[in-house]
């Protein structure tokens, strides 16, 4: 796949002197979904801002489909659509119009028929003719969206599209991803909710302080990183390891009566087997088990621990 | 040119004009009818022709150049501060449209609304007072102008200002005094030799005398003059737009 954004080297120090972003290098491929993680003030909100033109950097370079986006920036902007993180919305405008408006604005004519395919999409046709004041929040967050698509993006940027949006609107919203997606849409998103990442990212970034600690496929992360545990209720309470299975790391929980191994994911498996023989050899029986796999919330928080 | 950009500001102003047409059209026009009554008809009685036009007449090119000064101001200066003060500017400066286009949609539409608004006055007016207007091309001209002069400057104090106080203040502490010491109500002919001097640092008075001048052929200054001051103030508000946009000033950071 090719790189539709290739941003090198980007900075932006805020006045009077906060860095928020440091020589940031990310390429984002045609086509894909890439989940921007990172914690509050982490500088998500600043890359993108850069991208669209809301911010000037201090220093470095964005291309978008090979244009730059500060002296080709009609040509960068066309492309894409930003759904900005806080709701912010025109009140007193209908939904239709407020659609329009955004279309316009990014030179295109007017057109009912994809107005209607993007309001369908995100159920808001029965309320086009609504003042957005009316809507709920939920709503009001489907209509920043529905604005973003107005002109036909190929490229959107999502900054936390779900923050605030109940369960069933959030999995809404990732089929809305999915379909752009279908489309060839490159989507970019930032969360707060790894589990979105972990559904519908093909890519991470991880960004920490104003700097990508890791770039790297979903699936890919989650296997070098990730870890599996193995747990033993036991059937009496022990009061320390014993020595014999000391090898293994095993941690005791606190009351005595859970036995818990951490293993790689990568790594071979006989060391399961091994270590039940030898539970049975010390004395020890067990009345359940359970494995459970890292999530990619553990992986983030372990990334971004490490690198502060 | 992204034209369609430019169409859709527009549109969007015109729009909220008509939503909040009580407040940009029947409120001046209200304000102006008293101004009227009470000048034009109760006290203009009393009070002798100017340069052989009654003072009820005489007054109607000050008025409407009073309303189309603060009308401008004010509805300019709003359209570009509210989408700053709400968050919704963000689109603006996302989209593929250049500070050019963005001022040609805003600024046109301000003017627009206040061309529109001088001339509704001015109908109002002739149901009050005898009008006649020697110089329909030039009034028309002085008009637009104006309306595009102070949309502009308008333009540039919704940007310079960063909270509502900032947006009333020059409109309130400047223009207005400016406006009402600029001649709308009397000539500067009436004036002490000294206020009459003071009343040329003015700029106001330069657009009231040469509005003036296309309804009833006098003036307090040259009509030459008139058109000068505005072509300059004018030229002043492009180099403040343009040096604005330049740095990015008050819009991004
Ligand atoms: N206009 C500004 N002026 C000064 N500092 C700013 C400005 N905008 C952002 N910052 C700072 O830059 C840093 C990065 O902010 P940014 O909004 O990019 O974070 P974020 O990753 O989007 O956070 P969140 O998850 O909370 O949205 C923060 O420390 C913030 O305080
Ligand atoms: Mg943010």
């Amino acid at each position: 796949m090719s790189n539709l954004i290739s941003i090198s080297g980007l900075s932006k120090t805020y006045e009077p002197d906060f860095q928020a972003l440091k020589n940031v290098d990310l390429d984002i491929r045609e086509g894909e979904i890439l989940a921007l993680l990172g914690p509050n003030g982490a500088g998500k909100t600043t890359l993108i801002s850069i991208i669209c033109g809301i911010v000037n950097a201090t220093g470095g370079t964005v291309t978008v489909a090979g244009f730059d986006n500060v002296t080709d920036y009609k040509k960068t902007r066309e492309l894409i659509g930003l759904v900005p993180q806080e709701l912010t919305t025109d009140s007193f405008e209908t939904v239709t119009a407020t659609l329009n408006f955004s279309r316009g604005l990014f030179g295109k004519p007017r057109n009912p028929e994809v107005v209607e395919t993007v309001l369908k999409s995100l159920t808001l046709w029965d309320k086009r003719d609504d003042m957005i004041m009316t809507l709920s929040g939920g709503m009001k967050r489907r209509v920043l969206i529905a604005k973003a698509l107005s002109h036909e993006p190929r490229i959107l940027f999502l900054d936390e599209p779900t923050a605030g949006v109940d369960v069933e609107l959030r999995k809404e919203m990732w089929t809305v991803v999915n379909e752009l997606r279908a489309d060839g849409v490159t989507v970019i998103l930032t969360t707060h909710y790894i589990e979105e990442a972990e559904a519908i990212a093909d890519r991470v970034a991880v960004i920490n302080q104003g700097e990508i600690i890791v770039v790297e496929e979903k699936d890919e992360l989650m296997r070098k990183l990730g870890k599996k545990q193995l747990s033993f209720e036991l059937a009496t309470p022990l009061v320390i390891v014993p020595a014999a299975l000391a090898d293994y790391g095993l941690d005791l929980s606190n009351d005595g009566w859970k036995l818990t191994y951490t293993y790689d994911i990568n790594a071979e498996r006989k060391g399961i087997t091994a270590l039940m023989a030898d539970l049975v050899n010390a004395g020890i029986r067990y009345r359940d088990m359970e494995t459970q796999q890292s999530s990619l919330e553990e992986i983030f928080v372990s990334l971004v621990k490490e690198a502060s | 040119m992204n034209i369609y950009g430019v169409l859709a500001i527009y549109r969007f102003e015109m729009a909220r004009t008509k939503r909040t047409i009580l407040q940009s059209i029947v409120s001046p026009v209200i304000s102006t009818s008293l101004y009227f009554i009470v000048f034009g008809s109760a006290i203009g009685s009393q009070i002798t022709e100017i340069d052989g036009v009654s003072y009820g007449s005489f007054i109607v090119p000050g008025l409407i150049m009073l309303m189309l000064l603060t009308q401008s101001i004010s509805n300019a200066s709003f359209s570009i501060y509210f989408p700053k003060f709400v968050g919704t500017i963000y689109e603006l400066l996302s989209a593929p449209v250049s500070y050019f286009e963005i001022v040609l949609g805003y600024v046109g539409a301000a003017a627009t609304k206040s061309v529109m608004l001088g001339l509704i006055i001015l109908v109002t007016a002739s149901f009050f007072v005898p009008l006649e207007i020697a110089h329909p091309f030039w009034m028309l001209a002085f008009l637009v102008l104006t309306a595009v002069t102070f949309s502009l400057f308008g333009f540039i104090i919704g940007i310079w200002a960063d909270n509502f106080e900032k947006l009333q203040l020059v409109p309130l502490l400047v223009v207005t005094p400016l406006a009402f010491l600029g001649g709308s109500f009397y000539s500067i002919s009436m004036l002490p030799p000294l206020w009459q001097k003071i009343s040329l640092l003015n700029p106001v008075l330069y657009l009231v005398s040469g509005f003036r001048w296309s309804f009833f052929e006098s003036q307090d200054v040259a009509v030459g003059i008139s058109l000068g001051m505005i072509l300059l103030f004018l030229a002043i508000c492009i180099g403040i737009t343009w040096w604005i946009f330049k740095t990015g000033y008050q819009l991004k950071n």
